[in-house]
Parts: structure tokens; sequence; C-alpha cells
């Protein structure tokens, strides 16, 4: 017992410094508004910042090895980089990405409704790196209320010159528009999400041409989440050698992580990347509900990761390096925790029905496939699957996986074959029945979508 | 993919009142010339509240005139996207969160609760024609899991007693409080925050 103890005041004193948070407000102690944000900070210095220039502005980004914190992770530096040097026929656009729906993630809409100070000087910021004069922040429509507080504190910052033409003295013209989304998880990916600020349909389109080139109306378009756009403006103020400081290498600075599920203090907290799970756990959502020996396993990045078993759990570090490395990934850090409470198939059941319930419909394996995994899960959670079928749900992710134009494929085939991997006894236990076409059993096995699609 | 069908009844005509005429030119000026197809999904969204929170097949006529767009492609978004309601709704609208997150803490009893106060089935009117439920996926709150969507609010934190109670009230035609039913101050840990301290309570 007092070995716990000692452990517990160890992680408290390792754990990341309070100044070293960059979103101070994250629970809304301090107020939104832009008094109490430019007191923590915000807008101190812009004009400082935008006039050492775009060159100084992208260095430091990639000097601070930031990736994106959508789930892709890709290096936010290199990505402004792509938008071309000069201005040419075509205006530039800035697009933040606020359509968070993954399961298991909450953290952009803290981002938006306590500090959106940080987001819209980051806005600004961006906007001029990569020459944009108008961004659209792209926000799921459900989030309707946090987005009207997102519109306040738009407004203050006109008000205050901030924004606008000449924004902050600098200028640079910049308008900031807010577009909502209507419930389709699909815009999360870039290109569905410009298809749908164009005012079409949320179906990805092929790339490349990627949109820093060709993106919102055939113009080169930087995307970037809410939490990568948020705190480009600290770390520009401490410097990219400071927020690389945090973590480990390519794995930098700190992160929003949402804990959710079987614990006992769901929350979100800001923490140093790299940080170990049972830390996460243990120290910050106060533990597993029954205790760590309860834990069944986690998933670590929003529903679209694999998850991974508790004896694995027990010293994994969360970045998106190690967790490639145990074939999940970072994801957008939403951490579910499952334990042995739940009915494991039948949690990534209810993963693959959301996954049926949203695929956009575009390319056949995806919209098929998704389906076919949820209605093979569901008997699989009764018991009413054939032997065979496990082996015959492991294709039906291959056949999924890399078959589509986005990744939202993958996003569906790989919670599946996670399952798979670390349950596939569990699954077969419950199993028993020979093959249909052995025994000629009446199971609906090929059963057409709108027999059991509950919304025909 | 989710099947939608638009309501056997629909209205002969629509039309925008004043406010939300000034509303949509606002918005479409949001966009480039010559782009305002990209306001079609606001102006669903202003059909919707200024028609009792549904889309008859008039507004998207009537949007698609407005917009210079030809209509099946204001049809295609209306259908596309699930928080277009393509027929009629209670005026509070209640959304139930059952994906994953929600559902491993008890998701299915806040469904319960909905089936026993308002309707045996999704979609349907509650017995005085105020209210309608349905489960929805992911509604980004899994912190504060499980939780629901009453028009445009939040309701989190619940359980089966308090999501009868807030239904309660809302039959009675009350607007309950938004938010947390633990109590717990937004998305901190509850009883156990060990970062930030110095602005706590400040």
């Amino acid at each position: 017992m007092s070995q716990k103890i000692i452990e517990k005041h160890l992680w408290i004193l390792k754990m990341l410094k309070d100044k070293d948070r960059i979103f101070q407000n994250l629970y809304n102690d301090l107020g939104s508004d832009i008094t109490s944000s430019q007191k923590r900070g915000d807008w101190v210095n812009t004009k400082d910042l935008i006039d050492k220039g775009r060159e100084w502005i992208i260095e430091e980004i990639k000097t601070s090895q930031l990736r994106g914190r959508g789930g892709a992770g890709f290096p936010t530096g290199l990505k402004w980089s792509f938008a071309p040097k000069k201005v040419g026929s075509r205006p530039h656009y800035l697009v933040v990405n606020g359509d968070e729906s993954e399961p298991g993630t909450c953290k952009d809409r803290d981002i938006l409704r306590f500090e959106p100070h940080k987001l819209i000087e980051g806005c600004l910021i961006s906007a001029y790196a990569v020459q944009a004069h108008v961004c659209y922040i792209y926000i799921r429509g459900e989030y309707f209320v946090d987005g009207q507080k997102l519109q306040n504190a738009i407004n203050e910052a006109y008000e205050k010159k901030l924004i606008g033409k000449n924004a902050s003295g600098t200028g640079w013209d910049l308008d900031i528009y807010i577009h909502y989304g209507a419930g389709a998880y699909i815009c999360g990916e870039e290109t569905a999400l410009l298809e749908s600020l164009e005012g079409k349909k949320g179906q990805p389109r092929l790339k490349p041409p990627f949109p820093a080139l060709i993106g919102l109306y055939g113009c080169p378009t930087i995307l970037n989440n809410v939490e990568t756009i948020a705190v480009v403006p600290t770390i520009l103020r401490r410097g990219g050698k400071w927020f690389a400081s945090i973590g480990r290498e390519k794995n930098t600075g700190t992160k929003i992580f949402c804990i959710s599920g079987n614990v006992n203090n769901p929350c979100n907290v800001e923490e140093e990347m790299n940080i170990p799970l049972k830390e996460l756990i243990e120290v910050h959502a106060g533990g597993v509900i029954g205790g760590w020996d309860n834990l069944q396993a986690v998933i670590p990045g929003g529903s679209s990761m694999p998850l991974i078993p508790k004896d694995k759990c027990e010293t994994l570090t969360m970045d998106f390096d190690t967790l490639t490395a145990e074939k999940s990934g970072l994801g957008t850090a939403g951490v579910v925790v499952i334990n042995k409470d739940q009915d494991i198939i039948k949690c990534m059941a209810r993963i693959a029905r959301f996954y049926k319930h949203e695929s956009c419909g575009q390319c056949t394996p995806c919209r098929e496939g998704s389906g076919w995994m949820w209605r093979m899960l569901e008997r699989m959670a009764k018991g009413e699957a054939s032997k065979d079928e496990v082996e015959m749900l492991e294709d039906v992710t291959k056949q999924i996986e890399g078959h589509t134009i986005c990744a939202f494929g993958e996003g569906a085939a790989w919670p599946v074959q996670g399952l798979l991997r670390h349950f596939k006894n569990e699954i077969k236990k419950r199993n028993k029945f020979d093959p249909i076409v052995k025994e000629n059993k009446n199971i609906p096995y090929l059963v057409d979508q709108h027999l059991l699609d509950k919304n025909a | 993919m989710s099947l939608r069908r638009p309501a056997k009844d629909q209205p002969e005509n629509f039309e925008f009142n004043s406010a939300s005429l000034e509303a949509a030119k606002n918005i479409i000026a949001q966009y480039p010339e010559g782009k305002q197809q990209s306001a079609v999904m606001p102006l669903l969204y202003i059909a919707q509240r200024q028609n009792n929170n549904w889309i008859p097949l008039a507004a998207m006529k009537y949007i698609a005139k407005f917009l210079d767009m030809p209509y099946i492609k204001v049809y295609e978004v209306a259908t596309f996207y699930s928080m277009y309601n393509l027929s009629p709704v209670g005026k509070y609208f209640i959304q139930v969160c059952t994906t994953t997150p929600c559902m491993i803490r008890g998701a299915n009893k806040l469904v319960e609760a909905c089936r026993e106060k308002i309707s045996e089935n999704e979609n349907e009117l509650s017995q005085d024609k105020s209210c309608s439920w349905m489960e929805v996926e992911c509604l980004g709150a899994c912190v504060n899991a499980p939780m629901m969507q009453i028009n445009d609010e939040y309701y989190e934190d619940l359980d089966k007693e308090k999501t009868l109670e807030i239904l309660d009230k809302i039959l009675k035609g009350q607007t309950p409080k938004p938010g947390s039913y633990r109590g717990r101050i937004n998305n901190e840990p509850e009883n156990n925050r060990k970062t930030l301290m110095d602005f706590k309570n400040a």
C-alpha cells in the first residue's frame, strides 16, 4: 500500500507544471471573455509575432515539431509550407476543422467555449503564415451553443480591431466565419469538409490533388484542427524549442486527453505527450471503476483506433509513434476505458453500428462492409454466429481497409481488427455453431440491410 | 448510411419570413461572390427553425430558387445530413447519445426513461404532441456520459432518475437547466482535480 502512495506522489512531482499548460482556462475558472483572455496572455503581442514574418513563423512551428491534433498527426509546419509561396489568381483560404465527432473525443468543444480567443488569435497568425484573408471555422451542428460562444468572441475581436481590416495593426486583413455542420461524422475528413463547405453532400474527394494546392472552391486551402490552431500563438510566444522540450522527439508538446468510459472521474486534462496511460487513468481520472485489475481494454485514441488489452496498458505511453508501434494510434487522444463489467464484443458492435450509420456511401467496400461487420458483430455478441464467420469477419475488414477514397474505411475496419487481434478467443468461445452450409441452420446469414436497419 | 424519408403530409408553400430573410442575406454575404451555394446548409437551418423544427419539400424548392441552384442538390444535402428533420418532430426534440462511451456508462437507462415518459418508439410524438425522442450517434460530450441533447442544449452526467425528472419538467412545458446533473463544473475531474489548482474557484 505504501508503495502505491509513494508512486502516486512521484507522479505528481513528475507531472507537467501548471505554467506549462497552454489551455489555462480548460475548466472555465477564469472566464472566456476578451478581458480575462488578455490577462492570460492572449492577444498581447500579436503584432510583434506577425512582424517577424511568415518564414520565421513556419520555421518556429517546424522547430516545435507540432503534429496535427485532429487524428492523423501530420507535421503542421510542413503542411503550411505546402501552400504556394506567392498568391496567384486564386485566393488562399484557411479552414479550421471543428467537426469533432469521433466517439470518445470532446476536447475541441472546450476550446470553442472556454478558450475561443486562443483559437481566433491562432487563426490570425496561421492565416497570415499561409496568406489567407478568409478563414472558415467548421463546427459540428450539435455544438450550436458552443459555436455561439465562439461567435461572441469573434464579435469581441472585431470590435477591438484584433481581426477584420488591418487586424491587430499588422496591415493584414482577415475575416473569420463560422460554418455549422449538420451531424455528419464524415465531414471531419478534410476533403469532405470542403465539399460540405461548398454546399454539397459531405463525400470525400480523391487525393491528390491535396487541398494545399486545390481545396476550397479550387483554391489553395490549409486545413487544421481546432487544437492545432489554438496552440500556435503560445508556441510562438514561448518558442518552438520550449514546445519541443516537452514530450519526446517527434512527439512533442502538450495535448488535451479526454478520458471517458468506466473510470471514477471522467475528465478532460491537458498533459504532456508520452505520458504513461496508467498515470492518465489512475491520477487524473481517479482510476478504473472496480480497480485496475478490473480493467479489460482501452481504446487509446477515439473509436477508430484499435483497442489495447490490459496487460499492455500497464507500461504504455501515449504518443503517436509508441501507439503506432502497438498497432493502434493516438488519433484524437480520446481514451475510452472499458472494464470487465462490459461485454467487449457488444462495445465493438456498437462502434461498428456507428460506422455503418456514418459511412457516406460513396465507396462500395465501406458502404456495404461497414453494415456487414455490424451485423456479424451483433450476432457474435449474442452467440449466434458460426465458427467460420470469425475468419470471414477478419477478411471483410481487410477488404475494406485500403480500398476506399478516404481513411474512413480504415477507421471502420481497425477497431474490429483490434477486437479480433486481442479477443478472438472470447468470440470463438461464445460462437460455436457449425458453418451454415454444413448444418443448414435457420440463421439470418446475409440479411438485406433494410431488414435490420431500424431507421427503415 | 442511414435511410431518411421526407414526411408524407407536406405543406403546399414555404416562404422565409422577414427575420429569416435578413439572416439568410447576412449568411450569403459570408461566402465569395458566385459561391452562394455554400449557404445552403445554414439556410436549411433557418428554414428548419422557422418551420417548427422540420424542413418541408417546399422549403427545399424555395431555397433552391433563392440560391439559384438545382432543387435536387438541395434535396441531396437535406437528406444527407442527419440534423435536418424531414418530418415533424416535437417542439422539444430529445436526442439520446448511445454510442459506446455513453453506452458503457448506461445510456440504455436514458432510452428506457424516454420510452416510459414520451413514446414507446423513436420519432413518435408524445401524447400531448410536444415531445419526440430518438437515439443518435456520438454527440461529442463523452467525458460527461451518459448525456442527451434537448433542442440546442446538452444535459450531461445523467442517470435514469435524473432523466425522468428532466422529462417531467419538459412535459410540463418548463425548460430545465442544461449542463451537468451531478453538479460538476464543466469537464473537470470531479473531486479529483490535480491540475490548474491555483485558478480553482478564482
